[in-house]
């Protein structure tokens, strides 16, 4: 099971390019208040985060994430199941 | 965080809309004079933005049937179907229903909404997966949501990534339900149905959910939906669907073979704790089914209006949704272009529906467009007209 480590930078990596211009992406970082994510962009997120790890992410996990950090926490933790 | 706070991004939604003059979500029908005319501040308008496929809302016969009903049954049922709203033309709408269907049995809901709230938060619970189009309709969402079963979305339309997911379910895959739906509610697109099933056919034990909201009365041999339309009518082990698209009225449907379906509607929260519909809505929907299966010439014509329409916006140069539908979406990438279009085609008599994200599935804007079977060939080219004028005056560009 990969650590939280070596997959922040990779959840980092793609949650960079749907940030709004000139917003630093860090671990605290709010998805919402902080990159403007709207919906479209967090489904974007997810779907990219898929693709990059084979895994599937289940909807039920988005009221548990507002930072960086959560998502990270909440992935590992999925993949840890597979 | 207050508790009315996190509607203030609403408010400025609405707030933006106000300041640009638009009303859509605020538009009251004074008086509905046809199918597909009505009044509203005074001014005529053409209806091409109400679900109305097969233009049966003001039918004679189902207008008959439903006063009919009310002298001599009543308003309402004061009840659930469960207490003392059961009334046997509820019983007999189910028969006709599964007759229609070829299915071994129906449940009738009291709106589309809560068939599929009903009917998915029943099916799985904690430790069923759904497997949910990107694109399915809030209430799909909403019924996914209220079973506490895990909730995985895949590409709008896309097989290969539905098996993708699958696959990746492994020994779980006797507790998943796909869901889909037939046609699309925001851009008209039909769900590629028959390679679904031959991914379903792949993963033996997963169930098939299709919601023919928008595909009952207008696809298949039958109307029976998309289903029929593909020929997998036997690989869909559930079809939701509502009454108030092709039938004119309100209220939701589920068929399926499956003998555990009588077992599931005592175990329906909203079901069971829904009043039933009233005996108007169901004489109504009885006599619309009648209609529905003896005139397949309703379906023709709607499909020769969607076709005119879909072929003038398009040589208009408008983007369009992917392909010919009774649902014509003209999309925008700017919701501001797409209020200023909705109000000018107010102004020009036409009613179609504004759709702004985060309702849309591209974050883009649309105006949705439903053609009926009850339009006249002079109201498609009344509504092209007033799309070619608006092309003219604001210089709309494909967006």
């Amino acid at each position: 099971m990969p650590s939280y480590e070596d997959i922040l930078p990779i959840v980092t990596d793609l949650i960079k390019p749907l940030a709004a211009p000139g917003r630093s992406v860090r671990e605290d970082t709010d998805l919402v208040s902080d990159l403007e994510f709207d919906s479209l962009k967090v489904m974007n997120l997810i779907e990219q985060v898929e693709d990059r790890f084979d895994v599937s992410v289940p909807l039920n996990i988005l009221p548990e994430i507002r930072t960086v950090r959560d998502f990270t926490v909440q992935l590992q933790a999925i993949l840890g199941e597979n | 965080m207050g508790l009315f706070d996190k509607f203030q991004q609403l408010a400025a939604t609405r707030r933006a809309m106000a300041e640009s003059g638009i009303q859509s979500i605020n538009v009251v029908m004074d008086r509905v004079v046809s199918a597909t005319e009505a009044i509203v501040n005074g001014r005529s308008l053409i209806l091409a933005g109400t679900n109305n496929y097969l233009g049966l809302t003001f039918h004679p016969e189902c207008i008959e049937a439903a006063c009919d009903a009310t002298r001599t049954l009543g308003t309402g049922t004061t009840g659930s179907r469960a207490a003392n709203g059961s009334y046997s033309t509820h019983v007999q709408l189910e028969t006709e229903l599964a007759d229609y269907f070829h299915r071994r049995g129906v449940i009738v809901f009291s709106t589309g909404y809560v068939a599929n709230l009903g009917m998915l938060s029943t099916l799985a619970g904690s430790g069923d997966v759904f497997v949910i189009d990107g694109d399915c309709h809030a209430s799909i969402y909403d019924g996914c949501r209220l079973s506490g079963a895990e909730i995985i979305r895949f590409r709008h339309n896309d097989p290969a990534d539905l098996e993708k997911r699958l696959r990746r379910l492994g020994g779980r895959i006797e507790n998943t339900l796909i869901v889909v739906e037939g046609i699309y509610s925001m851009l008209g697109d039909r769900a590629p149905l028959a390679d679904i099933v031959a991914v379903k056919r792949r993963y033996p034990g997963a169930f098939l959910v299709v919601d023919e909201a928008h595909s009952l009365g207008v696809l298949g041999n039958h109307g029976r939906g998309m289903a029929e339309e593909a020929g997998v009518e036997a690989d869909v082990d559930f079809v939701i669907g509502t009454f108030s698209k092709s039938l004119g009225a309100i209220g939701g449907y589920c068929a399926s073979d499956h003998p555990e379906l009588d077992l599931i509607r005592y175990a329906n929260r909203p079901y069971v704790f829904t009043a039933s519909s009233s005996p108007a809505i169901i004489a109504s929907t009885r006599r619309a089914l009648g209609i529905l299966s003896a005139h397949p010439e309703l379906r023709h014509r709607l499909w020769e209006n969607a076709r005119r329409l879909y072929a003038r916006l398009m040589e208009l140069g408008y983007r369009l949704g992917p392909e010919p539908s009774p649902i014509i979406a003209v999309r925008f990438a700017q919701r501001e272009q797409a209020y200023s279009l909705w109000t000018a085609l107010i102004e020009r008599g036409i009613y179609v529906n504004l759709v702004v994200p985060p309702a849309t599935p591209d974050g883009g804007s649309l105006l949705r467009c439903s053609v009926s079977a009850g339009h006249a060939p002079e109201q498609i080219v009344e509504i092209g007209n007033a799309f070619a004028d608006l092309k003219r005056s604001f210089g709309i560009p494909p967006a």
